[in-house]
């Protein structure tokens, strides 16, 4: 099923959550709703989901408009942050709900549950209760309850920011696979750029209730369209900039970017592994610290007339050859890319 | 988000004060411990256990067989006759109309909402003799409802109906008060989690938030019971403690001990105690055999 959402806007008292988000969702993908706390994903998931009503715009599931379907009669499944499971209820009873409120044969909701704790990896915990499980497990049951009653959307919000690091990446790796497997159309809602980027087919960048872009990890990653998506998806440098002759230069750096960028102020965005370092006297930059991150390592220095600027190279890098604290650099951007100079950018 | 930290921020040096070493004795935690535990345990002997065990010392020396059989006589039985069929009437009544105040109070918003609630804990801020005052100006001979009440042939005042309006007034709060907190603390999360499963809104009341607020309504159906055994002040007010008819268990005691009808007062005494403590501990049963059921799911 394509899902369709027109306009959304929704204001809680003054503060736009949502404001006139649009966006369409391809039968049977896999797609990320990233931005920042705060930044009105959870808001546009609920009102997918119709646990938050939109103040205008329109929700369509295929064909059909859902904007004022009530969320039972909706055919969804929706998974909580901090999993939100029944916790009278046992594993299996918990998974068999959505069945049981639907009066399905208390047999044939018993197997169906089953079938589904098989395929969450969960066979052997039916009766436990919740309090039980790890974080991990509950999320998987979370997952089974949503799926048991095969909703047409799964919506997930924030799927894995409750468990810790190491089970968050098997679970991310996981979900692929189900989803992969069930093929349900899935949107999750995540903070995580690296969550968002690895397992999903689309990821849409949303900032301060707007959507900001909307595109497959590769596009978002090469091509950020604006300086917030840049700013959000990668380590970068950001230096006000005058652009003339095809490059833009702030104080001791210069970005080559094409003839056809027109002349005039613009934000420069320069990621930091876009970027050389070599010893060179005089330089246009001095080295402050160099410090090591495992296989990686990070070079702060500070450009004449620009101000700070960090880059980063592989460990073993050959760029990395006589550069130490105080010495004088000279800088190269091989790839860089301006914005035009908005007051209100963050 | 990952963003380009300040140049040199994280290296700045961080200053520190030392602190003066902290002097640390177990002798001296521990006395404080002792005193601790020694001062709440003689607190709890001169307010609860003293006046406990004097009623039942004085009950044995008056000799425990006539105090039962005082009351067990016609009136004592009446007496407490009355007390039981108020205890069911405000069971019956909190158990629903508390779940459904907390349940308005929390999870709906509605103009007045916090007026509602305020109301709610005014019986337990305002003095039980003056409500029944209150409500004898209201529906007493000369009061405002009297005319009405007529037309229709009820008497309230000093009479069964008054006991019950006293009652229902005084034990209000509980259950609101034990079934919203809870509601509060739960949160929405698992009522929407029913609702995206196709459930309607009984089955989510009935299988979800009913489940979750179980025992804090046990809870204030309990203390309803209490409060209901061991109101005084609104039931004398309204109903005029008329032995047969008006009189509860409290009333009862107060007026035997008027009569110096000391076998009867310390009786009743013991009997309303007694209720006490098998109350709370039937709680306590039931809670250690929820916990059972559930592992360590907590209420």
């Amino acid at each position: 099923m394509n899902l369709r959402a027109e306009h959304l806007s929704k204001r809680f008292g003054a503060f736009a959550a949502v404001d006139d988000v649009s966006f369409e969702i391809e039968s049977g993908s896999l797609v990320a709703l990233l931005g920042p706390s705060g930044s009105g994903k959870s808001t546009i998931l609920r009102m997918l989901a119709g646990l938050e009503a939109p103040d205008s715009g329109s929700v369509w599931f295929g064909a059909e408009e859902a904007t004022h379907l009530h969320p039972r009669a909706r055919a969804i499944g929706f998974v909580f942050q901090h999993y939100a499971l029944f916790r009278h209820l046992t594993v299996e009873q918990n998974v068999a709900f959505g069945l049981d409120v639907r009066r399905v044969p208390k047999a044939t909701a018993a197997r169906r549950a089953r079938e589904l704790l098989r395929l969450v990896g969960l066979s052997g915990l039916e009766g436990r209760y919740p309090a039980q499980l790890s974080g991990g497990e509950r999320q998987r049951v979370a997952l089974a309850r949503a799926l048991a009653p095969e909703p047409r959307l799964l919506l997930l919000d924030e799927p894995f920011a409750a468990v810790d690091a190491k089970v968050r990446e098997e679970l991310r790796q996981w979900l692929r696979r189900l989803h992969d497997e069930v093929g349900v159309t899935s949107i999750f809602v995540t903070h995580d750029q690296d969550e968002a980027f690895s397992i999903s087919d689309r990821v849409l960048v949303v900032h301060r209730g707007r959507l900001e872009q909307c595109g497959t990890p590769a596009e978002i990653l090469d091509e950020p369209a604006t300086e917030f998506v840049a700013r959000f998806v990668g380590e970068v440098n950001v230096f006000p900039s005058v652009v003339q002759g095809g490059a833009a230069v702030s104080g001791g750096l210069r970005a080559q970017l094409g003839p056809e960028h027109p002349p005039g102020p613009a934000r420069l965005v320069v990621r930091s592994y876009d970027l050389k370092f070599w010893r060179e006297e005089p330089g246009v930059a001095t080295v402050e610290r160099v410090v090591p991150l495992g296989d990686r390592v990070r070079v702060h220095a500070v450009v004449d007339g620009a101000g700070p600027i960090v880059a980063q190279f592989p460990r073993r890098s050959s760029l990395l050859r006589g550069i130490e604290r105080g010495c004088r650099i000279q800088v190269e951007v091989t790839t860089a890319r301006t914005y035009p100079p908005e007051a209100d950018n963050p | 988000m990952q963003r380009v930290e300040p140049l040199g921020l994280s290296s700045l040096p961080t200053e520190t004060t030392p602190l003066p070493p902290v002097s640390h004795s177990h002798t001296w935690a521990s006395v404080g411990r002792a005193a601790l535990i020694g001062a709440v345990l003689l607190y709890l002997a001169a307010v609860l256990v003293g006046p406990m065990a004097a009623l039942l010392l004085e009950t044995r020396s008056l000799g425990f067989g006539q105090a039962l059989a005082a009351a067990t006589s016609p009136a004592a039985l009446g007496a407490l006759w009355t007390s039981l069929l108020l205890v069911a009437i405000a069971v019956a009544a909190n158990a629903v109309v508390g779940t459904c105040a907390a349940i308005a109070i929390v999870r709906h918003r509605f103009v007045g909402r916090g007026l509602v609630s305020a109301l709610c804990d005014l019986p337990l801020a305002v003095s039980p003799v003056m409500i029944g005052l209150a409500f004898l100006l209201l529906v007493g001979e000369a009061g405002a409802l009297a005319p009405i009440l007529a037309a229709a042939g009820v008497k309230v005042v000093f009479s069964f109906p008054g006991l019950v309006i006293a009652t229902l007034f005084v034990t209000l709060p509980y259950t609101v008060r034990e079934v919203a907190y809870v509601l509060e603390e739960i949160g929405t999360s698992e009522e929407e989690a029913a609702t995206t499963l196709g459930a309607s809104p009984l089955q989510t009341f009935w299988r979800v938030t009913l489940p979750n607020i179980r025992v804090a309504l046990g809870y204030g159906l309990l203390m309803t019971i209490a409060r209901t055994l061991g109101e005084f002040g609104a039931v004398l007010v309204l109903g005029g403690s008329i032995s047969g008819q008006t009189q509860t268990a409290t009333t009862f005691i107060h007026d035997a001990i008027e009569e110096r009808q000391l076998e009867g007062a310390y009786g009743m005494a013991l009997v309303l105690a007694a209720t006490s403590v098998a109350l709370l501990l039937g709680l306590e049963w039931a809670k250690a055999r929820r916990q059972a059921a559930h592992g360590k799911a907590t209420a």
